[in-house]
């Protein structure tokens, strides 16, 4: 199912270089990782250096070689939402989750970065999760949002 | 197309339209060191070691010589305090990879670069990209590219096409101004594909 999905996104910028990042993006949207059979798929269809694709891949942060969670857990940690207390909610994060910035849990289910000002200052300390902003989070708080995915 | 005349380092020089201050430099026998820069491609602008000093409509601007087009009645200078003051920089950081570059040593010796300014970070690839841009260009195989990003950045070859292609080829090699083009190719030779040169030897044994 999610094979005829990938297939349906490369199909769709076949023959269209260009559209190199616009594909890797969908797909990484959805797989949660670029396998190297799909980034071999996506050099083959658009017509472009399958050693373009990994330099793309490996440039960006958005795109990633190893599997990643279900979700993406996002702690902001720049000045203003540090100075607002992120390293806590860090700290309290990494404990509900039992990850490190940067890792993924056995089940898939969550992968947690540290981002740096994603910018909504005025609502610091943040959390996102799968691109949703939670906004003034703190430690006590973020287990409840937590829960909601699953 | 009409021609443009400028001037660099007080020589009158007629160019091309189109040309860049470091094609007129070298048509007209000047010299501007460059290290990322190879008649067959496409200027890359990576290494900024070809920097000059440059005026215009009585505006001073330090420009990549290799990317800059020349137009009329523009002042170039390739060589001044604060160029030379640019390039031992570039130098200096270069070398904190590749101390031992023998064209970097020349460099050094001549812009009076201290090899040992910066702490050494030994990674041997100096990120000319001249191997992945020949590779590309002139050969069209792709079999080596730019991996990672910031300080993770390090060129590797493809396995499979590598195997199938650098054997015969190989052209890329000689371009490398350091050696790690050549340990980057017998690193991915031996992890992944044999030696061509192993064969006779296994069957020997
Ligand atoms: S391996 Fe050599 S030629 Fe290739 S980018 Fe590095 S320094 Fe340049
Ligand atoms: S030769 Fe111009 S930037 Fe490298």
């Amino acid at each position: 199912m999610s094979e005829q999905k990938i297939d349906g996104i490369i199909e769709k910028y076949r023959g269209k270089p260009g559209a190199l990042i616009h594909a890797l993006t969908e797909i990484q949207h959805e797989l949660h990782w670029l396998p190297r059979e799909v980034m071999e798929k996506v050099a083959e269809a658009l017509e472009v250096p399958f050693s373009l694709v990994r330099q793309i891949v490996s440039f960006y942060k958005t795109f990633s070689l190893t599997p990643k969670g279900r979700h993406e857990v996002h702690v902001c940690t720049g000045m203003t939402c540090h100075l607002r207390g992120a390293a806590k909610l860090m700290a309290k994060v990494a404990e509900i989750t039992g990850l490190k910035p940067g890792e993924t849990d056995t089940d898939s289910r969550f992968t947690l970065e540290r981002g740096s000002c994603l910018g909504s200052c005025s609502i610091g300390p943040e959390l996102i999760v799968d691109g949703k902003h939670y906004g003034r989070m703190t430690p006590d708080k973020v287990e409840d949002v937590l829960k909601r995915y699953e | 197309m009409t021609d443009i005349v400028l001037n660099i380092d007080g020589k009158e020089v007629t160019a091309a339209a189109g040309a860049t201050v470091l094609d007129a430099a070298r048509q007209a026998g000047i010299h501007i060191p460059t290290l990322c820069h190879f008649e067959k491609l496409e200027a890359y602008g990576g290494c900024r070691l070809c920097m000059v000093e440059s005026e215009s409509r009585g505006k001073t601007s330090y420009v990549v010589s290799c990317l800059y087009p020349v137009e009329n009645g523009l002042v170039v200078r390739t060589r001044s305090a604060k160029v030379d003051k640019i390039r031992r920089l570039i130098i200096e950081e270069l070398m904190a990879h590749a101390p031992e570059a023998p064209e970097l040593v020349a460099l050094a010796r001549e812009y009076g670069a201290d090899k040992d300014r910066f702490e050494k970070e030994p990674i041997y690839c100096i990120l000319c990209g001249l191997c992945e841009r020949y590779c590309a260009e002139v050969k069209q195989k792709n079999a080596i590219g730019f991996v990672g990003n910031g300080p993770e950045r390090e060129i590797s070859f493809v396995p499979e096409i590598a195997a199938k292609e650098c054997n015969d080829c190989k052209e890329c090699f000689p371009l490398c101004p350091t050696s790690y083009l050549q340990a980057a190719f017998v690193l991915v030779e031996s992890l992944t594909f044999a030696p061509a040169a192993a064969e006779p030897v296994a069957a020997q044994g």
